[in-house]
């Protein structure tokens, strides 16, 4: 059976985690500040990523406080 | 008898949105030739607040967030840098308020890409529905009175026309326009963009804006940290002046000294 996929930060990937929260402890450190999440387009709460799970199609945006002008 | 120094900030603070700030220099933190001289510059400006971006996670491994490396010695302002609609702008915007915990925003919104020109349209919308957001809107925003005016009305509580284009250093290219601005707006106006040295922020303050926006102009410079310095006593002496004000301009010379009581040989 094919895997079913995502896309994060414009590429496509295997949907191989369960949350927002799994998928976001797989991209980044534990304890990573400065840190935001879209899903379809709309921003979703840090308190929201354990309970919110990932369907396949979805797409997810993980964004970091960069330095800026 | 001499006095000691005091900043000037100390009894002059900036208040936007009921937030004061003693420092009138909101200072940028991209750019710079590593790490340490940024926040060495940062430091060194005497800022309270500095400006951050919003961007994709890179995908190969650990980095460092603004926020790790600045901590919370200063005050972040995310900006929504790059977009080019209202509707990206308001994404990004609710991203910086998640990402940093606060409802301020820098609303940057770009009309012509090669010119980094705000699309004053596209402004006017995204700051209305932010403010409705309960975000605290600070727009980029063009030189020009009415566009100004508009922002206010939609809820911006301040605004943030360039003086010049961003990264340009051409300085204030239509000073006039800028002191329109600043003896009309009916919130704060922050000169944002277009500083090239020392000189042209003090001039910022002297025309009557309440503070400075800059970045590239300390990043770049040769040595940043002390042009960070420079433009630290540059916003204070230009505020000073505004307040202290200037004298009229005259067409001929007005002696200093008396003119009574001369020597003759």
């Amino acid at each position: 059976m094919m895997s079913e996929l995502i896309r994060v930060n414009g590429e496509e990937a295997a949907l191989a985690v369960a949350t927002v929260a799994e998928l976001v402890a797989s991209r980044l450190a534990p304890d990573a500040r400065g840190v935001a999440v879209a899903l379809n387009g709309a921003v979703l709460p840090r308190a929201k990523w354990p309970e919110t799970r990932l369907a396949a199609g979805d797409r997810v945006e993980i964004v970091r406080a960069r330095q800026g002008g | 008898m001499h006095t000691v120094y005091t900043p000037p900030t100390s009894d002059d603070p900036l208040v936007i949105a009921g937030r004061a700030f003693t420092s009138r220099l909101f200072l940028g933190t991209a750019g710079y030739p590593n790490q340490q001289a940024m926040l060495d510059a940062v430091a060194a400006s005497g800022t309270q607040f500095v400006t951050a971006s919003l961007r994709r996670i890179s995908l190969d491994g650990y980095e460092e967030s603004l926020i790790d490396v600045l901590g919370d010695r200063v005050g972040f302002l995310p900006n929504t840098a790059g977009c080019q609609t209202a509707r990206d702008a308001i994404l990004t915007a609710e991203l910086g308020r998640e990402a940093l915990e606060t409802h301020w925003v820098k609303l940057e919104i770009i009309g012509d890409r090669e010119l980094q020109y705000p699309d004053v349209e596209e402004l006017l919308i995204a700051t209305a529905e932010l403010t409705a957001k309960g975000f605290i809107v600070l727009p980029y925003c063009t030189e020009d009175p009415v566009a100004c005016r508009k922002l206010a009305d939609a809820g911006a509580a301040a605004v943030m026309p360039l003086g010049s284009p961003i990264g340009s250093g051409l300085g204030i290219s239509n000073p006039h326009l800028i002191e329109l601005v600043c003896s009309r707006s009916p919130v704060p106006v922050v000169l944002d963009a277009g500083i090239g040295t020392a000189s042209d922020a003090a001039f910022a303050m002297e025309l009557g804006c309440a503070a400075v926006l800059l970045n590239t102009a300390v990043s770049r410079a040769d040595d940043p940290v002390r042009m960070a310095r420079a433009m630290r006593y540059a916003v204070e002496a230009g505020r000073l002046a505004h307040l202290a004000g200037r004298i009229p301009r005259r067409r001929y010379a007005e002696p200093s000294s008396p003119q009574l009581g001369l020597v003759e040989s």
